[in-house]
């Protein structure tokens, strides 16, 4: 297929088969992991900071106002402003908190955030670890970053960032059900739960439309149960200002309270990446069957871009929830979870499982 | 890339925070007060325990929740053959969904969902 001119397989090949060719196997090895870990790291760190750019801009949009707008042009230096001035600012504790637990609690949510971002596919060959339970592999760490949450507020020794905390917890574990019934509803599409392979399975078609009626219904749920197993408004009660001035991070300071807000948001990428890659073919272009023209043309756009495309669309629904949304109350909140979205997930799933035996899907 | 890279992605993540949070533990300024480590209240001195019993309504969720991820787990491998088993496990699992619908059930019914 015409895509495939932009795998990125070869290249990455022939790198690889360069360096083992120039230094001893043991070097080579440690070369190639320092420079994707390298690379890693940048990626993340950059898209971080667009991310926290990108939010308060729709917010502004959205508010009728400009947004930041001083900071380089159109403010796109203002979240770099904000690092290094959260960089330079003390760190500060409580008198009486739990210290290791206080200290460890950013290095769990980053690494949980971290460890998930490397199973995304990129485009074609461009992934760093390829499972062939990519998905449970990913839904799994990245629910792990519930512990670094309720750590921090426990520990603090505070009592804000301890209601926070509880809130957060009940909310994430909850909707972590969800989440995982959605996806679990495209793999009985699919038959497989590598991340390569659902790519490709989706070839001829993204699993939307493919499965048209539940997977849609799947899609609209796992958008609602992965707003909320990210702590986003209109479900952020853990942070409900008015009431908890921070939430779970209220007696962090500096650059410890940026890591949270990072994995904040990084939580957002990821499950927006997972909801492009699962429901709307990841770095696949549009293929609409029989319509071959179409199909060439839309080859010709690179699947990064198509990646990131979608990944952004998704990002862009979760934002507006944000800044269109009052808050919920938790007892709604829960309702929502255990008396709605899980029936109805349950339900789909067979539903799907019927139309996939039938074969009445594409 | 597999297993290692696991590890790798682990040492990465925690050097990006631990050069941040060694940086900024040393070259910052500092300064210090007897009020700047007491936790925040409102302003005011603090009041009572922090680390006492909690709303028992957050424990009643975790449990339901630990049933259902159990389950979860369980039909991710029914998921992934499901085209290969037919009509089969169809039926099959119609059973287990027909068991957890009832145990969701007897839960609503209990008032386990209720928050009080």
């Amino acid at each position: 297929m015409g895509y495939s001119r932009y795998d990125f397989t070869p290249l990455l090949h022939s790198i690889d088969q360069w360096l083992y060719s120039v230094m001893s196997p043991a070097w080579a090895l440690i070369v190639e992991l320092t420079l994707i870990g390298l690379a890693f790291l940048i990626f993340y760190a950059l898209v971080g900071l667009f991310l926290v750019y990108a939010e308060r801009k729709v917010c502004g949009f959205i508010q009728n106002r400009v947004g930041p707008n001083r900071v380089g042009k159109y403010g796109i230096f203002q979240t770099i402003a904000d690092f290094i001035k959260l960089l330079m600012k003390e760190l500060i504790g409580t008198k009486d908190a739990d210290k290791l637990l206080y200290n460890i609690a950013p290095y769990i949510v980053i690494i949980c955030s971290f460890m998930a971002i490397g199973a995304i596919p990129f485009a074609q060959g461009l992934l760093a670890i390829d499972f062939d339970i990519g998905i449970l592999y990913i839904i799994s760490v990245s629910s792990l970053s519930v512990i670094g949450v309720l750590l921090a507020g426990w520990s603090s020794n505070s009592k804000y960032p301890l209601i926070g905390a509880m809130r957060s917890g009940a909310q994430i574990i909850s909707y972590e059900l969800s989440v995982g019934l959605s996806l679990l509803t495209i793999i009985v599409l699919a038959g497989t739960m590598q991340f390569s392979k659902i790519v490709m399975a989706q070839e001829n078609g993204w699993f939307i439309f493919k499965g048209h009626i539940p997977a849609i219904i799947a899609f609209i749920l796992y958008v609602i149960a992965s707003t909320a197993e990210t702590n986003r408004g209109p479900f952020d009660l853990a942070e409900a200002e008015s009431e908890l001035t921070a939430g779970y991070h209220t007696e962090y300071s500096g650059i410890k309270f940026a890591f949270f807000y990072l994995a904040e948001y990084m939580n957002m990428f990821i499950v927006a990446s997972i909801a492009a890659t699962v429901f709307l073919g990841g770095w696949m272009p549009l293929h609409i069957p029989a319509w071959n023209g179409f199909n060439v043309v839309m080859d010709y756009i690179p699947p990064v871009i198509w990646y990131f495309m979608k990944t952004a669309f998704v990002i862009y629904i979760i934002m507006l929830f944000k800044w269109t949304f009052p808050r919920l109350r938790i007892d709604h909140l829960l309702t929502l979870e255990w008396k709605y979205l899980l029936p109805i997930n349950l339900v789909n799933i067979l539903f799907m499982a019927l139309i996939v035996l039938l074969g009445w899907h594409f | 890339m597999s297993a290692e890279s696991l590890i790798l992605f682990f040492i990465v993540g925690a050097f990006l925070v631990g050069v941040a949070v060694l940086f900024s533990s040393y070259v910052p300024p500092k300064s210090s007060n007897p009020q700047k480590f007491e936790p925040y209240e409102c302003g005011i001195p603090t009041e009572g325990l922090t680390w006492l019993q909690f709303n028992v309504g957050y424990y009643m969720f975790s449990i339901i929740y630990l049933v259902f991820d159990v389950e979860t787990i369980f039909l991710f491998p029914w998921a992934e053959v499901m085209k290969e088993t037919g009509m089969r496990g169809f039926i099959e699992i119609v059973i287990f969904f027909f068991i957890l619908g009832v145990g969701l059930l007897y839960a609503w019914k209990k008032g386990a969902l209720k928050w009080e």
